[in-house]
């Protein structure tokens, strides 16, 4: 178990340092002048050349990208130029709504789609399994942002039972703050949900033709038995897999959903700091992004001796 | 006359009634298989998103025809009006004309309904030339990194490398580089999807090149170039068709996504997303400005998506027992 672990983590490493090595790259093949953007419009050449110096701009790429990562080791991201504080403090400011959305959107989305996708096999080519398909390829068409403007206007506008935009934090009281999400939760979890259900569907359909679940319901174990204990625990690990790698379709909705619904988090910050071309912020989010998908990944492929034991490695 | 009373036609039927039955005798005894592309012709899914695909390309190309005018034409007294109202525009030689908004107008006096035909144009290109880039230097890489061993490794950790960081904020962070033009937004969106191509085609450079075939044209000298494009190239084709549908579904989901946010394409170009971008401060009176090019656009990613599905159940029926 140490040895799979300390392998996996070994593997992660590589990953990590070239996702580094990019998100540098991308900063640093801008066209434009980093220090002349952050001095302003009314500087001398002198004093964009102090910025410049004091940036560590005259120096060599890989120099430039060695003092880059160090600092970034330590917890430094650099300074926001749109927002003159550390990329560290705004990110740090801006967690708190993404977290929220995210993990409300991904219990949702689990509860829904794994139980959807277990019915949808069990009654394979039945209506409902056709419906689920049908929604799925739905939810992969039906842009993020169309899905949430039509909740805005039947849910919020028409009908009025939710608020229409808006966040209000957990310090604010439980209750307003679950209000708030629950409409970005259910907009952004479609697409999640339509992965899911699918992955799920086609698993339990596999496990569904084994010897065991023959014998299980020969020795008479009621259905719901069957499929949840034989059938479910079984396909566990390519469920597992496919969450993970959602997560990434998951964060790349965060950014528009927080966008439609005016919630200050992470998604709202980068689309902010591209439009402000603060690179620093851009590359810090993107960073932080990165590094929590190879993290929940990485959990993800060590949940799997949990979800089967004889997963030993 | 008299080339109906011809003893010919009144022959073949006579001459023809042995062959018909040595004809019946045999298609009992031989199972016709219908060809590849009879069974993709044939095929429900491949049919529906054809034909809704077909019939969207037809509204690109004959937009000017179909009752638009000029996407970038306004009018600031025709500002803000309903679907079907009728209103007037200044033409580019500064005439006023009576014209007929469809689908409403917007905050400018524009046209929806011409901007949404427009927009058509803009999609389908995007989501063709991203698809293009992708599939082809996406092959190139997976052609390298399966036959070239040393090349294998760094090339695949640079690929994981880029598969970790989500693939619209690699697209917004390249477009805010570069500024927004087609080329700009088709290859930003195009890079997120290279790594997949590359992996998949490099797995099946992998298979394929333990087969004897391959092996047997080692053996005899062939270069190595020429068993890539003889040998395993073709055998790549389906598969890559298949996934040229899908990202060619996502390129024009992503363009629509970025040109929303105000990263994408400049405003002035008529786009879905940008459609809907200048419709979002007004959405409470005119959800509409937001809900029409909402529909075209999903309806065609749905298009895609949908042919895309019909596709890998006929062509690379392996990859459809995947999933």
């Amino acid at each position: 178990m140490f040895a799979f672990l300390a392998r996996r983590l070994a593997a992660t490493i590589p990953v990590l340092l070239v996702v580094a090595v990019l998100v540098f790259l991308m900063l640093r093949l801008t066209p434009g002048d980093p220090a002349a953007v952050l001095a302003g419009d009314a500087a001398s050449p002198e004093q964009i050349a102090q910025i410049r110096e004091g940036l560590g701009l005259d120096k060599s790429i890989p120099e430039q990208f060695g003092i880059w990562f160090g600092r970034m080791l330590h917890g430094d991201l650099g300074k926001s130029y749109y927002y003159k504080t550390e990329v560290t403090t705004l990110v740090g400011q801006r967690l708190e709504p993404t977290l929220s959305l995210t993990l409300i959107t991904i219990i949702v989305a689990v509860l829904v789609a794994v139980p959807l996708g277990v019915l949808a096999a069990w009654r394979f080519g039945g209506w409902l399994d056709r419906t689920l398909m049908g929604f799925s390829v739905m939810g992969f068409s039906v842009p993020v942002f169309v899905l949430a403007y039509l909740l805005i206007w039947g849910i919020s506008l028409k009908l009025g039972w939710l608020p229409v935009q808006g966040y209000k934090r957990i310090a604010d009281g439980l209750g307003p703050w679950f209000i708030h999400l629950l409409l970005p939760a259910i907009t952004l979890s479609v697409v999640y949900i339509a992965l899911i259900a699918r992955v799920t569907r086609a698993a339990v359909l596999e496990t569904l033709g084994e010897d065991y679940i023959r014998t299980a319901r020969a020795k008479g174990l009621p259905e719901s038995k069957v499929l949840m204990r034989h059938a479910l625990a079984n396909a566990a690990v390519p469920i597992a897999t496919v969450i993970g790698i959602g997560i990434a379709l998951l964060i790349g909705g965060v950014v528009v959903t927080e966008s439609v619904y005016a919630i200050p988090g992470l998604g709202r910050l980068t689309v902010d700091a591209v439009l402000a071309r603060d690179f620093p912020t851009i590359q810090g989010v993107i960073l932080f992004f990165s590094v929590i998908y190879v993290v929940i990944n990485l959990l993800v492929d060590l949940s799997y001796v949990f979800f089967d034991p004889r997963i030993r490695y | 006359m008299a080339t109906s009373a011809s003893p010919v036609p009144a022959a073949a039927p006579g001459a023809a009634a042995p062959d018909f039955e040595a004809l019946s005798v045999e298609s009992a005894t031989v199972v016709v298989q219908p060809s590849l592309w009879q069974r993709v012709r044939r095929n429900g899914s491949v049919r529906l998103g054809g034909a809704v695909l077909l019939l969207l390309v037809a509204i690109a190309l004959a937009a000017p025809w179909l009752g638009t005018v000029d996407p970038s034409l306004f009018d600031p007294a025709s500002r803000d009006l309903l679907p079907g109202k009728s209103g007037e525009i200044t033409t580019l030689e500064g005439e006023t004309i009576e014209h007929t908004f469809r689908m409403g107008s917007d905050s400018f006096g524009r046209d929806i309904y011409s901007r949404v035909l427009y927009g058509t144009r803009v999609s389908l290109l995007v989501g063709l030339f991203t698809a293009v880039v992708a599939i082809t230097f996406g092959t190139l890489l997976g052609l390298m990194a399966g036959y070239l061993r040393w090349l294998d490794g760094i090339l695949m950790r640079v690929m994981d490398g880029l598969m970790s960081i989500p693939a619209i904020l690699i697209a917004i962070a390249l477009v805010a580089m570069w500024r927004g033009s087609l080329l700009t937004v088709v290859i930003a969106i195009a890079i997120p999807e290279i790594p997949r191509v590359t992996r998949m085609v490099r797995s099946l450079v992998l298979t394929i090149r333990e087969e004897p075939y391959v092996e047997a044209a080692i053996s005899l000298g062939t270069p190595t170039w020429k068993i890539m494009l003889r040998h395993i190239l073709p055998n790549t084709v389906a598969p890559l068709i298949v996934q040229g549908t899908f990202i060619c579904a996502s390129g024009i989901l992503v363009e629509a996504i970025l040109s929303f946010l105000g990263v994408g394409l400049p405003p002035d170009i008529p786009t879905w997303g940008n459609v809907m971008a200048e419709g979002r401060s007004q959405f409470n009176e005119f959800p509409h400005n937001i809900f029409f090019p909402g529909i075209f656009l999903a309806v065609t990613v749905l298009a895609v998506n949908i042919l895309g599905d019909g596709l890998r159940d006929t062509l690379d029926p392996k990859m459809a027992k995947r999933v």
